[in-house]
């Protein structure tokens, strides 16, 4: 990750491009995902293929309709929905803590050159911070309460940086399209699944052969999983990249490192944050075992690396800040 | 055949007018950035006099200290020169800093409500300087780049664009330890 520290300003572009053609890879295979299950809908419910049936399909336009809906509001609003899902509020200015954190925000704006994010506040006592947006342009910040308690000026500021790092990267436009997207087939595989076993349409499945409905249950089954799977796989190796951007603009590594071994030592989960939102956090907001371990199983099931390695990581950096002396 | 040439052309054209934007867009951002310093310089000044006020009623041994801050930013303020304002600045950053250690001194100092929310505005102004400045310094740095490497050069030299100045720190202030406020006082 050493690379990465180095390899200076000019990487933006080049990881902006590379989430565009993830969140565009991510919308195609929604959109293909609510075909899916519309054709199979059709084909399985309203006896489309029969001559019987009606002549036009119905399932499939609704379903790609919705589709576009969900995107559209991911895209436009899902910044909005995850922070009041989340009670996120504005800051308080007349609280010296939060008046600091405005200030620090402002700080790291400048060193990023971005503007400033709208920074927000979640009151709760687990240490944790994540930030939203579809661009630099509509970007939020937030932080718990218990995250300005527990640090001190300098170990806020690598976490504020970490989090401008994901604006600047625009991770945070990808990861927004993941979690809306993913409430949204989690929502329609429930719609799907009691569809499946209400009992009007059970005899007509029944009839059909198991042909079609083992694929509509496959899918029923998988996409949580899948889903879940694509939320992780984009997750993971931008955590340490936004490390190593943040130690960039406060050319101080050692700010994040002392804020993720404090926050290592107190952490509890966070109440509000669901699967869908685990993601979007500086260090998961959920159970912290699997992220305390290493290994293939771990990185295929966890929404964050290692917070050990990422320590390590961040120290590695400082290190070699004061062999080249910059 | 023609339409070979023609299209290689258009491509080089395309290119030109690409980097030359690429280039103009740098050189604005710089101009901003430099903006961006002075603004925070400005609030700097207009703070300190504040800060100056409010404790100079509990540093009664001090008096020669804050006159010396006051002497620095009157100086900072009027001096008009980059070469001048750079060094002013600098000295007033180091004489804020021997204020910032002595309010260690004075308990009565740290419980003040009003002090504190001053050094904090302080602490983010001065904070908000560096960064600001590391800022810029990083946009000199990818905007020289662009200028020096090939071909970009044909592009920067045909149309006589100059290398930016970086904002380099005074000799004098690199020696200068951090003021670390957290040591006990």
């Amino acid at each position: 990750m050493a690379e990465a520290f180095d390899s200076g300003l000019e990487d933006f572009s080049a990881r902006q491009a590379y989430n565009r053609r993830a969140s565009r890879f991510i919308v195609l295979v929604f959109f293909l995902f609510f075909l899916l299950i519309g054709a199979a809908v059709d084909f399985l419910y309203f006896d489309f293929s029969t001559p019987g049936g009606p002549g036009l399909p119905i399932a499939t336009p609704i379903a790609l309709a919705t589709a576009a809906a969900i995107a559209l509001m991911a895209f436009y609003s899902g910044s909005e929905l995850i922070l009041s899902s989340l009670g996120a509020e504005r800051l308080d200015l007349t609280l010296p803590e939060q008046r600091e954190l405005q200030n620090i925000v402002n700080e790291m704006a400048l060193a990023s050159g971005l503007p400033m994010p709208k920074t927000y506040v979640v009151y709760d006592p687990s240490p944790n911070a994540f930030a939203t947006g579809r661009d630099e342009h509509h970007a939020a910040l937030c932080v718990t309460s218990g995250l300005l308690v527990l640090l001190d000026r300098e170990e806020t500021q690598g976490v504020v940086a970490h989090e401008l790092a994901h604006i600047r990267g625009r991770d945070t436009r990808l990861m927004l399209i993941v979690s809306v997207l993913l409430g949204g087939v989690v929502l329609l595989s429930d719609w799907a699944q009691r569809s499946f076993y209400s009992s009007r349409t059970r005899d007509r499945v029944a009839g059909r052969g198991a042909l079609l409905a083992i694929p509509l249950l496959l899918l029923i089954i998988v996409s949580p999983i899948f889903s879940r799977l694509l939320a992780m796989a984009v997750s993971r190796q931008r955590e340490y990249l936004a490390d190593a951007t943040g130690a960039e603009y406060t050319r101080n590594p050692l700010g994040l490192a002392h804020a993720l071994e404090k926050i290592r030592d107190a952490a509890m989960p966070l109440t509000r944050a669901g699967r869908g939102t685990a993601h979007l956090f500086l260090v998961s907001p959920l159970s912290r075992r699997i992220d305390e371990k290493e290994g293939a199983f771990a990185d295929l099931l966890s929404t964050h690396p290692p917070l050990a390695r990422r320590i390590m990581l961040l120290y590695r950096m400082a290190g070699l800040q004061k062999k080249t002396g910059s | 055949m023609g339409w070979v040439v023609l299209a290689v052309l258009a491509a080089a054209v395309l290119w030109v007018v690409v980097s030359y934007n690429a280039l103009v867009t740098l050189r604005n951002a710089i101009q901003n950035a430099w903006k961006q310093i002075d603004v925070q310089l400005k609030r700097r000044h207009d703070l300190i006099p504040n800060l100056v006020e409010t404790v100079r009623g509990y540093m009664k041994y001090e008096q020669q200290t804050l006159e010396k801050v006051m002497e620095a930013r009157s100086r900072a303020v009027t001096s008009t020169s980059v070469k001048d304002s750079a060094a002013a600045e600098n000295a007033l950053t180091q004489s804020l800093g021997r204020i910032f250690a002595l309010m260690e001194n004075y308990p009565d100092l740290k419980a003040d409500d009003n002090v504190l929310r001053l050094q904090e505005e302080l602490t983010t102004t001065e904070n908000q300087i560096t960064f600001a400045r590391q800022y810029y310094n990083d946009l000199v740095m990818r905007y020289n780049t662009k200028q020096e490497v090939f071909p970009g050069n044909l592009v920067a030299s045909f149309f006589d664009f100059k290398p930016g100045e970086f904002f380099a720190v005074a000799e004098t202030d690199k020696g200068v330890p951090r003021v670390d406020l957290s040591l006990p006082a």
